[in-house]
């Protein structure tokens, strides 16, 4: 079956690795990658841990069809308390280390403890050992994984690391592999830097089996076939990559600008899909280089860029030169729109910088937004800054606090902090555009009210992709509904939670849902997994796992005051677009979403909810 | 009557020859319907998905009947995606 049935047990405290046999039985009740290591972890950690602290656990975890052959079996999750958050945290990566986690024979991960002095991990099939990474403490994402890649002597070997950022507590620093690849939300990689673990190192000859061959090859043929023949899967997304939306959610007037004071972007067209496609006037080369696609995928959404060298951002800096991944449409839009800057080839600089230093280019450039706010109210001034004058719209701002970030030094590393605590620090916690401590991504809740209630009721804090309802309410994926209409939004935000959630523990990529549905995931599951797995049941999963995150937020202190939004997104209209005059209107959607979930007015999991979903 | 009409990504070489980038002003006669300014484009047939007038989503059983209003910007897109 798909599962390798082992996990790696890693203490970092005492410098051990050990196998242990994986539990079957929250196997088939919580399938994998997202929502079996949630699960290891709610069994595992004290919910109320300090994120930081050696007691807070830190999982890598794959699904059961991480490393297939199904179409985009890249995925794997990284599974902690979010240091960003103090939230339940799984941030989900693709690019080829995931797969060579799984050939090389393991389900998952399990980090605990601290080490005394950097470390990395090396796994080589079952050979599993702690090394000393002393020389590589200080060097960025883009040092470390050439340098580990030599070490092993084996070029297949895939790295997954931190850069400074992450050693030094920037506290949305992300996990980073394959150079460009991302465990990016609530800050994982924060939590690995603080048990001073640098890096994993995994070379896997072991391959993975499935149940039923034969039915697993004619399950993923049928499914792989449904996203070649989409529009979206098969010609959209590889064609003009996830950028492709800055334009659509500029005009659908739902694209935060300014720190959400304005829901459109004047300059959204300089920095959209199509302006990374179009030659440049300097060099005549375009930002756009090729598209690239993770370990398996059929979809290649990826970009991979290059920046011009005549640009302010690189000149005499050889080492930016050379092509690497993105932009992609969040880091896009909390680099540009949210700031005011609109220049194409400086966000890609930035971008670069986020994967290599490893930090959260939405957090970061959504927390330079609220940081341009208060400087330009005077609250904050170069005075704080160091004499940066960081006004939106600044691309030589955003340069130098993204480069002071990366190595949490100077102002930079009070951007580090992210928003809440930063706004909170100067007296004005109310121009902190997140929940539960997560900043927004790129779309703005009055504009797509489906949104607001997805940002409010996340369960990692606000983000995207716990509920992706722009694929309904602008994009008609499955079926369209109106963005500006609260009706039914409960029902849909809860659907897509449900479904996301079993998604993101398949070891498949969500992006296959802009063409599939579970009807389609089941028979792949069914055919490499032991159990009856159906839509249906995948979906119950989905809903068993979103309840239990939810109860181990409850454990760590959360309540339903937390499933809100900042008041200027619940009273401050919406002053363009087809939105104008219009705000979030989540207290109409809140109750009759917690009444669809089964839980009381207060957002508590009913007794009756849990023994039904058995959590 | 002037209209401003983006067409973007695939859609984008349907515009009037010589176009900057992707968006025309263009003439259209008075009472002319989205669809019947659609397909003065002679784009394919399920080659546009996305069709919005100043923002809003124009569903197909609607584009035979909306007419358009000076000022007024239709602009379309392909399936497509992101996130």
């Amino acid at each position: 079956m798909a599962w390798t049935e082992k996990i790696l047990r890693v203490n970092l405290t005492a410098g051990t690795c050990e196998a242990e046999p994986l539990n079957m039985e929250w196997a088939q009740k919580y399938l994998g990658q997202r929502g079996l290591a949630t699960k290891y972890l709610v069994e595992e950690i004290d919910p109320k841990v300090d994120p930081l602290s050696p007691d807070n656990k830190l999982i890598f975890a794959t699904g059961p069809l991480t490393g297939t052959c199904a179409s985009t079996s890249a995925r794997y999750s990284v599974i902690t308390k979010g240091a960003l958050t103090g939230a339940i945290a799984c941030s989900n990566s693709g690019g080829y280390f995931g797969a060579e986690l799984k050939m090389a024979g393991w389900d998952m991960v399990i980090f605990e403890g601290k080490a005394e002095k950097p470390v990395y991990l090396s796994i080589v099939d079952d050979v599993a050992e702690l090394r000393s990474a002393e020389h590589l403490w200080g060097r960025s994402v883009w040092e470390v994984e050439p340098a580990l890649k030599a070490e092993s002597g084996d070029p297949q070997t895939r790295v997954s690391s931190i850069g400074v950022a992450g050693e030094t507590g920037v506290l949305y620093a992300c996990i980073v592999n394959d150079l460009h690849r991302a465990a990016g939300r609530s800050g994982v990689g924060t939590v690995m830097g603080s048990k001073n673990l640098k890096a994993i190192t995994v070379r896997g000859t072991v391959g993975v089996a499935v149940k039923d061959p034969k039915a697993f090859l004619a399950a993923t043929a049928d499914a792989k076939a449904v996203l070649a023949e989409n529009a979206v899967t098969g010609e959209g997304l590889p064609a003009f990559g996830t950028q492709i939306l800055m334009n659509i959610i500029n005009e659908s007037g739902a694209l935060p600008s300014k720190n959400f004071h304005d829901v459109q972007f004047e300059g959204a067209g300089k920095i959209g899909a199509e302006a990374m496609a179009e030659p440049r006037a300097s060099d005549g080369k375009a930002n756009l280089v090729t598209k690239q696609a993770c370990f398996g995928c059929t979809i290649a959404c990826g970009r991979i860029s290059q920046i011009d060298k005549d640009h302010f951002t690189v000149v005499n800096k050889p080492e930016y030169w050379g092509a690497s991944g993105g932009l992609e449409y969040e880091a896009a839009w909390a680099l540009g729109a949210a700031t005011q800057v609109d220049d194409l080839e400086c966000l890609t600089y930035v971008n670069f910088l986020c994967n290599e230093q490893g930090y959260d280019p939405i957090s970061f450039g959504a927390t330079v937004g609220a940081a341009m706010e208060m400087f330009e109210e005077g609250v904050i001034t170069t005075k704080e800054t160091g004499g940066i004058e960081l006004k939106f719209g600044s691309a030589e701002a955003l340069t130098q606090i993204a480069e002071l970030t990366g190595k949490n030094e100077g102002f930079g590393a009070e951007i580090g902090l992210g928003s809440k605590r930063l706004c909170e620090k100067y007296g004005r916690p109310e121009l902190s555009m997140s929940v539960k401590g997560q900043e927004f991504p790129a779309y703005d809740p009055r504009g797509i009210q489906g949104m607001g209630l997805t940002y409010a009721t996340s369960n990692r804090g606000a983000c995207h992709l716990r509920s992706y309802t722009v694929a309904s309410e602008i994009l008609g994926i499955p079926e369209k509904t109106d963005p500006l209409e609260t009706d039914g939004k409960a029902g849909l935000v809860k659907a897509f939670q449900d479904a996301t959630a079993a998604v993101d523990s398949s070891g498949l990529c969500l992006f296959t849902t802009f063409a599939w549905s579970l009807d389609n995931f089941a028979p792949q599951i069914d055919a490499a997994c032991e159990g009856e797995w159906t839509a249906e049941r995948l979906a119950e999963t989905g809903e068993r796992i979103w309840n239990l995150e939810r109860q181990f937020n409850l454990a760590a202190g959360f309540t339903g005051k937390d499933d809100n939004l900042p008041p200027r997104l619940l009273k401050e209209a919406a002053k363009t677009g087809p939105a104008e005059g219009k705000v979030s209107g989540l207290d109409v959607m809140l109750p009759e979403y917690y009444s669809l979930r089964g839980w009381t007015e207060d957002g508590v999991p009913s007794n009756q909810t849990l023994e039904r979903l058995g959590v | 009557m002037k209209l401003r009409i983006k067409l973007y990504a695939s859609l984008t070489p349907y515009l009037p020859p010589g176009t900057p980038k992707n968006e025309a002003e263009i003439d259209i006669a008075e009472g002319a319907t989205v669809q019947s300014v659609l397909d003065g484009f002679n784009m394919p047939e399920g080659l546009y998905k996305l069709v919005l007038v100043n923002g809003v989503f124009i569903p197909p059983e609607m584009r035979l009947s909306r007419t358009f209003v000076e000022d007024d910007v239709l602009a379309v897109w392909p399936p497509v995606a992101g996130g």
